[in-house]
């Protein structure tokens, strides 16, 4: 077990050297070079000449590559022109309200997913499975923005069952440990601060969800049609075991493998269904952040921001390798 | 004696073979069973519709879809916009411009910004993946250091948040029309490279393979008339779902004010981005929302045109599914 | 004794629809034959002559929906009355399943979970039928794998399917089976994806284990070999119906089914002359008549007549034979006579 996490993490380090040099090159290329990158589009040319004097840009590419790998690796990823703070400060800042937001729609998708994906499976043909064959297909169908703008404006503003925008109430009096709203909340024992927290997380939550959800749902039914053909099916069933170990044991812990490789790829479009969640329910986290420096042009945030959550995913997909190789042993091997 | 031919006779027939259909090939089997499906030609009856009236488009149109031509009538400033009527059956946008004319012609945008992206994506990632599923099954030591080398720069490009990396894409070139489809079609070349790879590697460890290798064949005539022909299923399946996939990253990029600069060109994505500040939540039927909601409804009803064909097809052409 | 009394047992899939677009198809239709206490019975016939179905629907083990099954299956369990396996609520027949009837199907590798260690998969019987858990349970487990003659037993509970050979993971699955010491053990070609060395083992220790428990066993299978090597009666199946049913030696002294008469002309011998041809048994199984057209063997049979088109032959005791041998035939092999001899030149012109 050791051994396959140690190799994976050393498969990492082309890719992410990779990443690096292509962002490094992408800072080069962008229209005014990296000084205006560093400085925002409303520096002087005094300041670029000066900038680019002290930070060597007169010197060889690879050169320079070399010093900027060096403060990636201090965690200096240069300042955000639209707040003049280190991006560093501005993405741990901001980073635990998306967690908490994608975690949310995971939580959602799997939760409601693999039950909904199993029971379509149990019961191909019925209305059920039709219902939640179509519902999965349209999911993937709505551009997730719009989605969230039409929850908002049925629950929120018609309804006025869960509120509308931010992370929490005004009045209410939250004490920031982890940052997490939810579970600050539990550590403090502010019970009113998390209730509210949750009810700002299920409209975003909900609409984020929506791909996830539809995903989930699609490849649970598949496996579980797959599954329920299966020899070992049908040797569990001569066994006479009881219908729930035959189903959770046999049946659902097959059809769940490639379940949870998804999970693990969905990270990704998670993080981009975040910047279009977060701007539309006003969500405080990195979605938003990034959603503001793309109109700003802040590009030194874009490529920190960029930067992390590329490692993130691959460090998320590291996770889930090794959760796969534990529940299939058929990995271990090879 | 003629009884007894009489009764060879009805032998003969009630041994007849009643179904004809062994031996049909998979496409040929694949067209049947879609043919059959509710799902395809719901798809396909989408899909053609919104072809012709992108192809058709502006003949259709009954005003010029970039002209102001009712800009006084309408007054953003105090939300006063102008609802269907006659003459304007969907009644005007923000500019005073008339809403049916711009979603008849910009099905065209729409469409192409689709095409083309996915066809960025497709070439590219077929490309990438084939290359790299016949070096590592063909190629040898060598084959197989090509294919990590190339896998690895997939890896990299998968491990970008797609939005991120077209933010990047745009950034660099600057925002056009063009940048929205290579933005959008980058995005999908992991996807492609890694389907068509794990396809080959299959196909490449199939017995008939191995029986044209023992007969001497060439390894270039392998790949090419054995190996992909027979990989290219589960390609196809996704350029259809691409399609609707490339259509939605267009509208959110347009969302994120990355979109096709030219406004005054209708393009369903930008529409509803630029709409979406006048949406009005507490009534969905004001003309305020309708102008986000008619070229959402565009882009879903489209993009669902092309899922339901996309996953016909896989079903169509899943073999543990045939029978 | 009789242990299991099939009668008239018909099964037919119908379709996802229920049956509502047509007639469905038969895979079995009509079977009945009688498995003794104890006793080794052979079900015998090629690839979709309906014997696995067979096996499945007395196990209940056929999906629910597109799938009509009937007759009746009487099987005597250790309890007061017998019950009938194709009538039985699918909770009662769940308590049988495993307990008191059991089955081994033919390719070990894909019968077995590649995700759940053996020890789990043999221990999960143990604990459903006999109540044992924790390390009995295991004990119990490593005595069953090591009866079943795998080495190194303890070890081999926290191995995966992917980890044993093939020969490995078949003895696993008997030593699932034979768990509690079921009353009738069903094995669907159990050594056909075996090596021949491995097959011949898997046999002995099949044969082993019944005779220790009094299990009676139906093999089914395509392999005369193995009906010659283990079976004491055999009953040979053609397109869901029996159309020969004798004691083994009775059969392979006296095949008196055209078709059973071909399945033995088809096996290579040792002892026959040199230069002697095989006899293949031609067409293949989809060149049938339906069996209300008359015998569904009749367009492969190389002795048929007008009157084998007129009604289904009846399954009737051989003239002159001992011992319940049955035929479902109109002209017996070895019974030579009446319009048999009358179509040598007509089978020569259709040939």
């Amino acid at each position: 077990m050791l051994r396959l996490i140690v190799r994976r993490l050393l498969q990492l380090v082309p890719t992410l050297l990779g990443l690096t040099v292509l962002l490094f090159l992408w800072i080069h290329r962008l229209p005014g070079g990296p000084a205006s990158a560093l400085l925002g589009e409303r520096a002087t040319e005094a300041d670029r000449r000066q900038i680019e004097a002290a930070l060597g840009l007169d010197e060889p590419l690879w050169v320079q590559y070399g010093r900027w790998l060096e403060r990636l690796a201090r965690l200096d990823l240069g300042t955000s022109t639209q707040t003049s703070r280190p991006v560093w400060e501005e993405f741990t800042l901001r980073f635990p309200a998306t967690a908490e937001l994608a975690l949310t729609a995971m939580l959602i998708a799997v939760v409601v997913g693999i039950p909904l994906g199993y029971v379509a499976a149990r019961r191909r043909g019925s209305w059920l499975d039709a219902a939640a064959v179509s519902g999965s297909l349209l999911g993937v169908c709505v551009p997730v923005f719009f989605f969230a703008l039409i929850l908002k404006a049925v629950f929120a503003v018609n309804l006025g069952w869960l509120p509308s925008a931010g992370r929490r109430s005004t009045g209410i009096d939250a004490t920031e440990v982890t940052g997490f709203s939810v579970l600050d909340g539990l550590l403090t024992g502010e019970w009113d601060a998390s209730l509210d927290a949750v009810e700002h997380l299920i409209l975003p939550g909900v609409a984020l969800a929506s791909i996830p959800l539809a995903v989930i749902v699609r490849i649970t039914r598949a496996g579980v049609l797959e599954v329920l053909t299966e020899d070992y099916v049908r040797t569990a069933e001569s066994k006479g075991l009881r219908q729930r170990v035959v189903r959770g044991r046999h049946v659902l812990r097959n059809a769940l493998l490639p379940v949870v490789t998804t999970v693990g790829l969905l990270t990704g479009s998670l993080l981009s269904g975040a910047v279009l969640t977060e701007s539309v329910f006003a969500f405080g986290g990195i979605g938003r952040f990034v959603a503001d420096a793309i109109d700003a042009r802040d590009y030194p945030t874009l490529m920190g921001f960029i930067l992390l959550i590329a490692l993130l995913y691959v460090l998320v997909n590291l996770m889930v390798d090794v959760a796969y190789s534990v529940i299939d042993p058929r990995v271990r091997v090879n | 004696m003629t009884i007894r031919t009489e009764k060879l006779d009805r032998l003969a027939e009630l041994t007849a073979r009643r179904d004809t259909t062994t031996g049909a090939g998979l496409w040929t089997e694949a067209l049947r069973r879609l043919r059959g499906s509710k799902m395809a030609l719901t798809g396909a009856a989408v899909i053609t519709v919104f072809v012709v009236i992108a192809v058709v488009g502006p003949w259709l149109a009954p005003h010029d879809p970039t002209a102001q031509t009712w800009r006084d009538e309408v007054f953003v400033n105090r939300a006063l916009f102008v609802g269907p009527r006659s003459g304007n059956w969907l009644g005007l946008d923000h500019l005073g411009r008339d809403q049916f004319s711009r979603l008849l012609v910009g099905a065209r945008h729409t469409l192409l910004v689709g095409v083309v992206s996915t066809l960025i994506g497709l070439v590219a990632g077929a490309l990438v993946g084939g290359v790299s599923g016949a070096a590592l099954a063909f190629g040898g030591r060598a084959g197989r250091g090509l294919d990590t080398v190339l896998m690895r720069g997939v890896d990299m490009l998968l491990a970008l948040p797609s939005l991120l990396l077209a933010v990047s894409v745009a950034a660099v070139m600057g925002q056009s029309l063009t940048t929205v489809m290579i933005a959008v079609g980058v995005v999908q070349i992991p996807v492609f490279a890694r389907l068509l790879r794990g396809s080959m590697l299959a196909q490449a460890h199939a017995d008939y393979v191995l029986a044209a290798r023992a007969l001497g064949v060439r390894r270039r005539r392998v790949v090419l008339a054995h190996v992909l022909p027979n990989s290219l299923g589960p390609v196809i399946v996704q350029t259809t779902l691409a399609l609707a996939t490339a259509i939605i990253e267009a509208a959110a990029l347009s969302y994120l004010g990355l979109g096709n600069p030219d406004a005054a060109q209708p393009e369903w994505g930008v529409m509803l981005a630029q709409a979406e500040r006048f949406f009005v939540p507490e009534d969905l039927l004001d003309q305020a929302s309708l102008m986000a909601v008619c070229p959402a409804l565009g882009i879903i009803v489209t993009a669902l045109g092309f899922t339901l064909l996309g996953e016909a097809l896989r079903e169509a052409l899943d073999p543990k599914l045939r029978g | 004794m009789t242990l299991l009394s099939v009668e008239e047992l018909s099964v037919t899939f119908t379709g996802r629809d229920g049956g509502r677009r047509g007639p469905g198809t038969d895979a079995v239709c009509g079977v009945s034959f009688t498995v003794a206490e104890g006793e080794v019975a052979g079900l015998v016939g090629e690839s979709g002559c309906g014997k696995s179905v067979t096996s499945l629907a007395l196990m209940g083990l056929l999906p629910r929906r597109g799938v009509r099954v009937g007759g009746r299956a009487v099987f005597r369990h250790s309890g007061p009355d017998p019950v009938d396996l194709l009538s039985l609520p699918p909770a009662a027949l769940r308590d049988l399943r495993g307990r008191q009837l059991a089955m081994i199907f033919q390719d070990p590798l894909s019968s077995l979970n590649p995700v759940v260690p053996i020890g789990v998969q043999v221990t999960e019987v143990l604990t459903r039928h006999r109540g044992l858990r924790g390390r009995a349970a295991r004990a119990e487990a490593a005595h069953l794998l090591e009866r079943g003659g795998i080495p190194d037993p303890t070890r081999r509970l926290k191995e995966y399917p992917h980890q044993l050979s093939g020969g490995m993971r078949q003895r696993a699955l008997i030593a699932m089976a034979v768990a509690c010491a079921p009353r009738l053990l069903i094995a669907d070609e159990p050594t056909t994806a075996l090596d021949v060395t491995i097959q011949a083992q898997i046999l002995e220790l099949l044969r082993e284990l019944v005779d220790d428990q009094g299990t009676a066993l139906l093999m089914i299978t395509h392999d005369l070999g193995v009906v010659a090597g283990i079976c004491d009666s055999v009953h040979v199946l053609y397109a869901g119906k029996v159309v020969e049913a004798a004691g083994r030696r009775a059969l392979f002294a006296a095949p008196a089914h055209p078709y059973a008469h071909g399945l033995l002309g088809s096996v290579p011998r040792l002892d026959a002359p040199r230069g002697e041809r095989l006899h293949p048994v031609r067409g293949s199984i989809n060149d049938r008549l339906s069996w209300p057209d008359g015998c569904a063997f009749a367009p492969r049979c190389d002795r048929y007549t007008l009157e084998c088109l007129d009604a289904t032959p009846e399954l009737t005791a051989l003239p002159g034979a001992t011992g319940g041998h049955l035929v479902r035939c109109v002209h017996p092999v070895g019974n030579e006579g009446s319009a048999a001899a009358d179509t040598p030149t007509e089978r020569e012109a259709s040939a």
